[in-house]
């Protein structure tokens, strides 16, 4: 296969690979493994899973085709709508918040404590901001959860002590708290995805484009507008779809903190499909609201990359 | 995916301290010690607060996790313990068996990492070098592990390790892991070696290497920094995962460190201090991979840019 005079190279695009004499399709052999794998573990599943939204099973007698049915009580079923409603409330915590955040801190850590301060300076606000981040998403809510316990936590003693005990409050426990704390929560969590990523991208910004444009009399905000959101807006866009995506999926704060409640306050898909399969035993219904919560993550990551790729066009066209 | 090599390679260098900015010479201007206008302090303090209200809930933890139940009572959340009591600690220790749960994660996420690198790197080579025909979409496929709600899978994944024998045991977990993992890897990797250094691989062929062993001896040892970057990603994603663990090891001696710590919340039996302990617990482990993985990634990112 290898020959001590390489081939000429033939002009055909997609069938010679990088190394020359070798042909494309003889590499399909590395992809066996992985696509076998790939195969078992998510498409079989994938596709029994699509199955199983067309029928009835509770998990002992074997699954009983009944149509669209699951579909249709899914389109009338209020907790199913109120669980993507809070999908909204976590997508503006996960994303919204931390985005507009995390472009502030990386430009004020980049920008003036880097350059004022030194490099050092900059890295350990960035680590700090970065640690929850690094935590299990469980441990974090549990950290959090301590926090918040309604009798004797530490945010309700706090209050006490200062002589605010009118404000103590069963933080998760009540329906008109439980989502803004576990929103407070994620945001906490997930700070310090986009202030590092961010500072990744500034690295690309020559700092000598900073100082002509100081020097030009733009303050910080022309700055931070016309330079920093613009050089890394690639980044922006990652962090927005990755972080969309792990809204939509979000499971182990709300499992370990409020299961859902009270009521259905803070149910989302992911914790209203798995307590159908495992404590009510709708399998079938389980299914239905699971795939219909991977249909939505594949078409906010389809629109995501066809309007990143139009506005690449707009701009290369400019 | 021509933009999409730039997006992850943000991503893989953004964990490290600058990595990056290592390759470029700072310029002389960003020596600290420019002149500091008030309106600069201002700004430092608005970071140090910040970072003050990011640490101060694990900082918390720590404080009150050595304390008794009636210290925190009568001193509160925010005073120094007392005396160092470490009951709290110990009883969670026992009641949990720590050591099994702590060996557990350890096993799963390490084999998981180096198995998810090795698809990854096979993955990437047929993509990436090897070029194969309708590489767009067969990366699409791939990313489709990542991108699904774990819930789809989680009852047809139940009945297929049932019936194999693998239910409750740590290599169910493992191999989804794999899979799910490498989908990035793959994503990620099959860019970086679209752009492999093309003289190197003819040098090699010219050599007479076989496709395997240019793999195995030019393409893994030159792209070495960017598989440990993954091989650490992969450990500590596997590691916080939640889902899958929690309903494919249902026997305590099976357990994870998140899914034993998260079951235990709750229970009648842990008291306010207890509780902080069990929090500890969980985020020292992930603290020590922080303070290694800051080192090891700065030093293997370094360790490419040289190169």
């Amino acid at each position: 296969m290898t020959t001590l005079t390489p081939a000429p190279p033939k002009r055909r695009p997609g069938s010679e690979s990088l190394i020359p004499g070798t042909r494309s399709r003889t590499f399909w052999v590395y992809l066996i493994p992985g696509l076998a794998l790939l195969t078992l573990v998510i498409i079989v599943p994938l596709v029994w899973n699509v199955y199983l939204t067309f029928t009835s099973y509770r998990g002992i007698r074997p699954p009983e085709w009944i149509g669209l049915e699951n579909w249709e009580k899914l389109a009338g079923d209020a907790t199913f709508w109120t669980s993507f409603a809070n999908s909204i409330a976590m997508i503006l915590a996960m994303v919204v918040v931390p985005t507009l955040l995390g472009l502030v801190l990386a430009a004020v850590l980049f920008d003036l404590v880097g350059r004022k301060f030194g490099g050092k300076l900059a890295s350990f606000f960035r680590a700090t901001y970065y640690l929850p981040q690094i935590l299990p998403a469980v441990i974090a809510a549990i950290v959090i959860g301590w926090i918040l316990r309604p009798q004797d936590g530490a945010l309700n003693t706090i209050l006490e002590s200062v002589g605010l005990g009118g404000l103590a409050h069963n933080w998760l426990g009540s329906p008109d708290t439980a989502l803004v704390s576990l929103m407070v929560i994620l945001v906490w969590v997930q700070i310090g995805y986009p202030v590092v990523i961010f500072m990744a991208a500034l690295q690309r910004v020559d700092p000598e484009l900073y100082e002509a444009a100081e020097l030009d009399g733009a303050n910080w905000f022309q700055r931070f507008q016309a330079i920093t959101v613009s050089i890394i807006r690639p980044e922006i866009f990652v962090v927005v779809l990755t972080g969309t995506i792990a809204a939509l999926k979000v499971f182990g704060p709300v499992y370990t903190l409020t299961r859902g409640g009270p009521g259905d306050s803070t149910i989302v898909p992911a914790y209203y499909a798995y307590s159908e399969f495992f404590q009510s035993q709708q399998v079938g219904y389980g299914a239905t609201i699971a795939t219909a919560l991977t249909i939505v993550i594949a078409i906010v990551s389809v629109v995501f990359i066809i309007v990143q790729r139009r506005l690449e066009k707009q701009e290369e066209a400019r | 995916m021509t933009t999409s090599t730039l997006d992850t390679t943000a991503i893989v260098t953004g964990t490290e301290p600058g990595s990056r900015a290592a390759r470029k010479k700072r310029p002389v201007s960003r020596r600290p010690g420019a002149k500091k206008t008030a309106g600069d302090w201002v700004v430092l303090g608005f970071a140090i607060l910040i970072g003050l209200l990011i640490a101060a809930p694990i900082l918390l933890i720590l404080l009150n996790s050595f304390k008794s139940p009636s210290d925190y009572a009568s001193n509160g959340p925010l005073s120094v313990p007392q005396s160092l009591y470490t009951d709290g600690i110990v009883a969670f220790w026992e009641r949990v068996d720590f050591p099994v749960k702590l060996w557990n994660s350890i096993f799963i996420s390490g084999v998981v990492a180096l198995g998810a690198v090795a698809i990854s790197v096979l993955n990437a080579f047929a993509l990436g070098i090897g070029r194969v025909k309708g590489r767009t979409w067969i990366v699409v496929l791939i990313l489709l592990a990542n991108m699904l709600p774990q819930e789809v899978l989680l009852y047809p994944l139940y009945f297929m390790f049932k019936e194999v024998g693998l239910y409750d045991n740590t290599w169910s977990v493992i191999i989804i892991f794999i899979v799910i993992q490498s989908a990035f890897g793959t994503y990620l990797l099959a860019s970086v070696y679209g752009t492999f250094p093309k003289e190197v691989l003819e040098a090699a062929a010219l050599d007479g290497a076989g496709k395997w062993r240019i793999l195995t001896s030019v393409v893994f040892p030159i792209s070495r920094p960017t598989l440990s970057v993954l091989l650490i990603f992969f450990f500590i994603w596997t590691w916080n995962e939640f889902l899958i663990p929690l309903t494919f090891l249902v026997s305590n001696a099976n357990q994870t460190v998140p899914v034993a710590i998260a079951s235990l919340q709750g229970d009648r039996l842990m008291d306010v201090t207890t509780t902080s302990a069990s929090a500890l617990l969980g985020l020292i482990p992930t603290l020590v991979f922080f303070l290694i993985f800051q080192r090891t990634l700065t030093r293997g990112i370094t360790a490419g840019a040289v190169k």
